[in-house]
């Protein structure tokens, strides 16, 4: 059995007059024991609001939570505030993106260390202390006696990301959930923090659920991706299979718009066009048919199914023409079905794309692009 | 030919103590002693993590920030002597992208007045008209539609507003454009645009850039020649394919080893540096090679007090490390004790201490640079010249 399994998570903000915005429309994806999942997305594909929502750390009031979140058995989303308070800092814990605005600019950080472990573990006093410097030392920050002391303000970026992992690991929590943890840092103290993750997962068989929106971070570190997509899982994959084969466009489109310091100059990126503004509700179709380059009729049925890929063990895919899995290189991306997938356009794409760079310029609509591609193949 | 050029350029701020008497009481030595050139046509990119002075550098071309010492030649005339004046009649020529797109337009004016609020300080354009014919031209050369005349900054996306910071740039029709983290605030679908955006108008306009970036592999990308600093001076230069195939600097090497790769195969092979500590502060850079105090080939004599030279190694590629020979060859080893420590729990032993365990255990090994190539364990971060990313 999973650690964690969410199954159907909604989040809906509901406001005054406004309409509602679901920021998360669906999510289901299990974290296995000592298992690295990562929930990857750009901004606004609602992968912070589904950790906010798993942590309980959603306002009360305006939000709507659905599904399930079983965490070791027990509903996450159906717990009393005082049971998830033990549970939280016990056995779950969280590193937010920045890590100035997660520590207390008014306390020491040996007070901010030690309030865990006196309210998780029962220490007090002095043996607090001891084990305060001890994890500080864990996680690599020099000198942690004199550390303690000190303030926020005293530590650099990547001190105090440290520090806010000693803090989250003080009580060897089952889970960890890490939103962002390095966007905020330099790289080469990215590199410091994330090998001290990994450290943390293999020496102590915590699961860690990684958000993030670098798929370089991804590649490094998850054993198992889900790529989000306004609020949806558009595909889950391991790693290898991910990176490989992206079936989904969007997921394609996303490693096709990366320069890689391993690429040779001068070679183009090719980009997904318009932007995040551009989807469409999911009840419409698919959210991402309106940036797509394959997108037809089919994909504005509505009610897409995350379904496995033909062939493969557990790789799943919200997409009517999964992107077929082209030896090598992306070149040829046509899409996998060609019986009802726009074969013949599939060539011209990328350049199509390439000119294509304005982002949510009037002419663009769904409607438009789709008629156009399905008379190309009929 | 060169379009700019940069003179030990040095720009220091004064750190000021005191109510009444504002005594200095110390210098941030935010720039010190740069020199670069800039090809006319090209791109140069200059990388470093915050705080190393790529901003300032890229600001005090413009004179935004007012250079302490050092020449900035920009098609023959200094700029540094410049009388204000005309230095503000040639930043007609130099202009800047920068990295907030939202924070560096102004929010009450349209993006009809936004663009040609350059026109009319630089005179160009005789009427109304005529800008606006101008501006639609650019407007559409960024590929915006020409209904965003009359609307505001707000009503556009991050990546659309960054379109409109560069056509502000183009309306002036600019030889130089120095872009300030073009593309750090966007998302990486939208990011892949603008730099696709950068490159056709570098094409067709024959434009000379100089991008300033923390992302390794955004200026690797867009770059011909990459100059990459550490604590307010350059530490190595090369074109950008040199710097990637044979990074010389110990800083460089651990920079390319630190960013991710979007592929697994690649990550799960390739080997990492990993730096001890942070950024030492600017306004107390440490004496000698300022990367001395993290750099894993430290060696005990030289790098902590004599300051390392830029010097030529061949092809255009330059380094100022005092032992980048020894390092390329191999014959110099880093420094196990200088890597960082990683979590150290009794009883488990990491992969630093576990291969120095091994080493101990094998007779000779530990000896360092005499050992033979089949004595130690392999495979070990920065051993000899292996590439960087096989």
């Amino acid at each position: 059995m999973p650690l964690l399994s969410v199954d159907e998570l909604t989040v809906t903000f509901t406001g005054h007059g406004a309409p509602d915005v679901a920021a998360v429309c669906g999510v289901s994806f299990q974290v296995d024991e000592s298992q690295v999942v990562g929930l990857v997305g750009e901004s606004g594909c609602g992968k912070s609001v589904t950790s906010l929502a798993l942590m309980g750390l959603l306002p009360q009031r305006g939000v709507r939570i659905g599904g399930r979140a079983e965490f070791d058995g027990t509903d996450l989303l159906r717990l009393r505030q005082a049971r998830l308070r033990d549970l939280r800092g016990s056995q779950l814990a969280m590193i937010f993106q920045d890590p100035l605005s997660s520590l207390n600019p008014v306390v020491p950080i040996g007070v901010q260390v030690t309030e865990i472990l006196s309210r998780h573990r029962g220490l007090r006093g002095s043996a607090a202390r001891k084990e305060a410097a001890e994890l500080l030392d864990r996680v690599g920050i020099p000198d942690p006696t004199r550390r303690l002391k000190e303030y926020p303000h005293q530590l650099s970026g990547g001190m105090r990301q440290r520090a806010l992992i000693a803090m989250a690991v003080a009580c060897a929590p089952r889970l960890l959930i890490a939103d962002e943890p390095t966007t905020a840092l330099d790289v080469t103290i990215q590199a410091q923090i994330l090998e001290l993750l990994k450290e943390l997962v293999d020496q102590q068989g915590t699961a860690l659920l990684m958000i993030t929106h670098d798929l370089g971070v991804v590649a490094g570190l998850c054993d198992r991706v889900n790529v989000l997509y306004a609020g949806k899982v558009v595909e889950a994959a391991d790693r290898r299979p991910l990176f490989a084969e992206a079936a989904h466009p969007y997921a394609h489109g996303l490693l096709g718009s990366i320069p890689r310091l391993d690429a040779p100059r001068g070679e183009r990126l090719r980009p997904i066009r318009g932007s995040i503004n551009d989807r469409i509700d999911w009840g419409d179709g698919c959210a991402f048919a309106p940036r797509c380059d394959f997108s037809t009729e089919e994909c504005l049925d509505g009610g897409l199914p995350l379904t496995l890929l033909p062939g493969r063990e557990a790789h799943r895919v919200r997409c009517v023409h999964p992107v077929a899995a082209a030896p090598g290189d992306g070149a040829g991306d046509g899409p996998g079905n060609a019986g009802n997938g726009p074969g013949n356009t599939a060539g011209n794409d990328p350049g199509n794309t390439a000119e294509n760079t304005a982002e949510g310029s009037p002419g663009e609509n769904p409607e438009g692009d789709a008629a156009e591609t399905t008379e190309a193949t009929s | 030919m060169t379009l700019l050029e940069l003179d030990e350029v040095k720009v220091h701020f004064p750190v000021r103590r005191g109510i009444l008497f504002d005594r200095t009481v110390g210098h941030v030595y935010a720039v010190d002693g740069v020199s670069l050139s800039v090809s006319a046509g090209q791109t140069y990119g200059l990388v470093g993590e915050s705080g190393c002075g790529k901003t300032t550098l890229g600001r005090a071309v413009l004179r935004l920030n007012e250079i302490t010492s050092g020449r900035v030649v920009f098609d023959g005339t200094d700029l540094a002597a410049l009388p204000a004046e005309e230095m503000r009649r040639a930043r007609r020529r130099l202009q800047m992208v920068f990295q907030d797109p939202l924070g560096s337009l102004n929010p009450r004016q349209n993006i009809e007045s936004v663009l040609a609020e350059g026109m009319a300080a630089h005179g160009l354009g005789a009427d109304r008209a005529e800008r606006r014919a101008k501006i639609l031209e650019i407007l559409d050369r960024v590929g915006l539609p020409a209904g965003s005349l009359s609307r505001y900054p707000h009503e556009f996306s991050g990546g659309q507003r960054q379109r409109i910071g560069i056509a502000r740039a183009l309306v002036l029709e600019p030889d130089l454009v120095i872009c300030d983290e073009p593309v750090s605030a966007l998302d990486v679908s939208i990011q892949a645009q603008v730099l696709n955006l950068l490159e056709e108008l570098q094409d067709s306009l024959g434009l000379t850039y100089l991008v300033i970036a923390h992302d390794l592999a955004v200026v690797r990308h867009i770059s011909d020649v990459i100059g990459v600093m550490y604590l307010g001076s350059l530490v190595e230069e090369a074109p950008s394919d040199a710097l990637y195939s044979d990074p010389r600097h110990p800083y460089t090497r651990a920079l390319m080893s630190a960013v991710p790769v979007p592929d697994p195969e690649v990550e799960d092979t390739r080997e990492r540096i990993l730096l001890r500590g942070d950024l030492p502060s600017p306004a107390g850079p440490p004496a000698g090679c300022r990367f001395h105090t993290r750099c894993p080939w430290r060696q005990p004599e030289r790098c902590a007090t004599e300051r390392p030279e830029l010097t030529d190694v061949g092809g255009g590629h330059r380094v100022a490390c005092h032992y980048a020979a020894e390092i390329a060859e191999g014959t110099l080893r880093p420094n196990r004790e200088l890597a960082p420590p990683i979590l150290h729990q009794p009883g488990t032993l990491t992969g630093f201490e576990a291969e120095a365990a091994e080493a101990a255990a094998e007779p000779g090994a530990a000896a360092g640079p005499e050992a033979g190539p089949g004595g130690p364990p392999d495979g070990g971060p920065g051993q000899g010249p292996q590439p960087l990313i096989p």
